[in-house]
């Protein structure tokens, strides 16, 4: 091994543990841009699934249509 | 029941990491002797070794996931493959950075192309930074996840294969960290074990919290298809 006189080494070891720390940083903004997209899909499956004025009439379309012929039914029963 | 268990575990990987790599940090910095020959910047030492070695330990597990994968065809050991090989190549440039850096403050140069164990970690980093345009020029779902296992297999091979051959080379300027000449004394050994277990715990910490970020984004994907077929 080269014996060594290092001038300057403080910097050195900041400037390789700022590195490490540089990039642990960029890849949690990654993530953190990653989850708050994972958020905002989240609101709007949330608002999809709170919107029963879209999906109620086709999902009780055929219990309304029973109800219906039955009403038709007791009508005509009473003519 | 299984997501909970899993936010549980994380959050305790993730205070796990924080209160052994503080651990191994401090007592890197403060109770660890400066080294006799380089001085100061042999702290760099705590940081790049241990990150170096985890690089390479995750790549070998990726190749172990890859196995798995093939073995059982279940997607959640391709994902766990594909993730441990993004963080262990975020760890791969970030020893590539570290260890610029000293060679600049040791050497006097960035980089030294005749020293072996450099070369051969740039040749395992290129080769692992080749898997992501082998994978995603593949379309199929399916074949994209097999040949990625194939190619993570085959590239975990040659890591310890790598890793002998240089330790078998004849050094130029870098030291051979495990050998027994090159032994520590016990508190700088110690340190550098308190350093390595919390670099292990961070990868391990990413790699978890990745995987999650992923499966929420699946089961959102799914959550919106079953949404949108009933509306």
């Amino acid at each position: 091994m080269i014996p060594l006189a290092i001038e300057n080494a403080d910097r050195y070891v900041g400037g390789a543990y700022l590195v490490f720390l540089l990039l642990l940083l960029i890849y949690v903004a990654i993530m953190a841009a990653k989850l708050s997209r994972i958020q905002r899909e989240l609101g709007s499956l949330a608002e999809l699934a709170d919107r029963p004025s879209e999906r109620l009439p086709r999902d009780v379309g055929p219990v309304r249509d029973r109800e219906q012929e039955i009403e038709a039914v007791r009508q005509g029963d009473r003519g | 029941m299984a997501n909970a268990l899993n936010s549980i575990t994380l959050r305790r990987l993730a205070i796990a990491t924080v209160l052994v790599l503080g651990a191994g940090y401090a007592l890197a910095f403060f109770a660890a002797p400066e080294d006799a020959d380089q001085g100061f910047i042999q702290k760099i030492f705590y940081l790049h070794v241990p990150l170096a070695t985890v690089a390479l330990l995750g790549w070998i597990v990726a190749a172990i996931w890859a196995i798995q994968h093939l073995r059982t065809g279940d997607p959640k050991y391709d994902a766990r493959s594909y993730v441990s090989i993004h963080i262990s190549v975020i760890f791969g440039l970030a020893v590539l950075l570290t260890g610029a850096i000293w060679a600049k403050g040791s050497w006097g140069v960035w980089w030294e192309w005749k020293e072996p164990t450099l070369v051969s970690f740039l040749i395992v980093f290129l080769l692992y930074a080749t898997y992501y345009p082998l994978r995603y020029a593949i379309e199929d779902r399916e074949r994209q996840a097999r040949y990625a296992s194939v190619f993570a297999i085959t590239a975990g091979a040659f890591v310890p294969l790598n890793f002998l051959a240089v330790r078998l080379a004849q050094p130029l300027v870098h030291p051979r960290t495990f050998s027994s000449a090159g032994g520590l004394p016990d508190s700088m050994l110690f340190a550098f074990l308190v350093c390595l277990a919390g670099m292990a715990l961070l990868w391990a910490t990413l790699v978890w919290f990745e995987l999650d970020a992923k499966a929420a984004s699946a089961n959102l994907g799914r959550i919106r298809r079953r949404l949108e077929a009933t509306t």
